[in-house]
């Protein structure tokens, strides 16, 4: 049997978290969860306990990127086969996980992100602004461009991982913003990338950490970052290596 | 108003002696205090030595503008300044780079630690 972990990053979600947690388990009733508070000043890392899940305090706030690779260093450490990673807001729909852990399984990729706009998602899934379809069509050109993988929802955080997938990030994983460099960063490792179309939700509370204001630094720091990443030698990673802290014996 | 009044220009000169000596010893005794690291204390300590040395030998300075070919000896100061300037900052951006992802890394592994504390032993890491 499979080990899966959800990873649940989440920065003030205390209101949110226990109905993602307990949607998750009513539909991933096997998998462990594992919330990675990211130095919340709400009671976000207690609520995910009373929820019944494991949760990880930062002792410092990291950032997205930050709280997300802890996550995948745990599920390294602990010998976990399959992460998936659901944000903490609630609008990531836990009835999706099974559908992209599914070629996970089946071996037919090590990475599959679930997609707003991959074929069968639905356009009444999701409503967006003008402004934020043209930057995400910018995105989805970079990919192809800079790591020549067709990805349609660059954007989404909703994604699922095997070990190939963590055993690098656990190494290495952008800071802020992640998503899209991410992805340049896997495929040029030579991981199979699938889209799996999902129906997103609203967001249940709380607001994008993308502000208007901060559309235009996100989409500049982000093309940049993943051409930098794309220039790198293949298998490295963003980040470097030496300050890694040696892994504690079990 | 210019060459009418004798300037005694060696004061300013013992000013600069003055300071350059003050900046040495404030560096030193950073130094013994531990508050420097080493490597930031010799680079430091040469900039002390250049600055003492400027303003001892006064001339030095058009004296090396004449060898380098600048015709105007005070714009060697500013690519002097300038110049390793820059490089020190770049140098303290790489660093702060390194610190802040050697942090995160040991922030990582804290809630590691403090999450397998928190659940009892450590020695099987359990659902708490």
């Amino acid at each position: 049997m499979a080990r899966v972990l959800v990873v649940v990053p989440a920065l003030n979600e205390e209101e949110a978290l226990p109905g993602v947690i307990a949607g998750v388990r009513a539909h991933a009733p096997e998998a462990d969860i594992l919330v990675v508070d990211d130095h919340s000043r709400d009671g976000t890392a207690r609520a995910a306990r009373a929820a019944g899940a494991r949760a990880l305090r930062l002792p410092i706030h990291l950032g997205i990127g930050g709280a997300v690779q802890t996550g995948f260093r745990y599920a390294h450490r602990h010998g976990y086969d399959f992460v998936v990673q659901v944000d903490g807001d609630g609008q990531h729909p836990s009835a999706g996980i099974a559908s992209l852990l599914e070629p996970l399984h089946a071996d037919r990729a090590d990475v599959a992100i679930g997609s707003r706009f991959a074929g069968g998602a639905g356009r009444e899934g999701f409503r967006s602004t003008a402004a934020r379809r043209l930057g995400i069509r910018l995105f989805t050109a970079l990919c192809r461009l800079l790591a020549g993988v067709t990805v349609r929802d660059a954007t989404s955080g909703f994604r699922a991982y095997n070990v190939r997938a963590v055993r690098l990030l656990e190494r290495s994983y952008p800071a802020d913003y992640p998503e899209v460099e991410a992805i340049v960063l896997m495929a040029r490792a030579g991981l199979r990338i699938v889209e799996v179309p999902v129906r997103m939700r609203e967001r249940q509370g709380g607001r994008s950490s993308i502000s208007s204001l901060r559309a235009l630094y996100y989409m500049v720091k982000v093309s940049l970052a993943s051409a930098v990443t794309a220039t790198k030698p293949r298998g490295s990673g963003p980040g470097r290596g030496p300050g890694r802290v040696d892994r504690l014996s079990q | 108003m210019p060459d009418s009044v004798p300037v005694d220009t060696s004061r300013i000169q013992y000013v600069a002696i003055a300071m350059s000596v003050l900046l040495m010893a404030g560096i030193i005794e950073l130094i013994r205090r531990n508050r420097l690291r080493e490597q930031y204390a010799l680079t430091w300590l040469a900039c002390a030595l250049v600055l003492l040395f400027f303003s001892v030998w006064r001339s030095a300075l058009d004296v090396l503008a004449g060898f380098l070919g600048i015709a105007y000896g005070p714009s060697l100061i500013l690519l002097m300044i300038l110049g390793p300037g820059f490089l020190l900052l770049v140098h303290f951006s790489i660093v702060i780079s390194r610190l802040s992802d050697e942090n995160k890394r040991l922030a990582q592994e804290v809630a590691m630690l403090a999450e397998r504390v928190d659940a009892g032993h450590g020695d099987e890491p359990e659902a708490p």
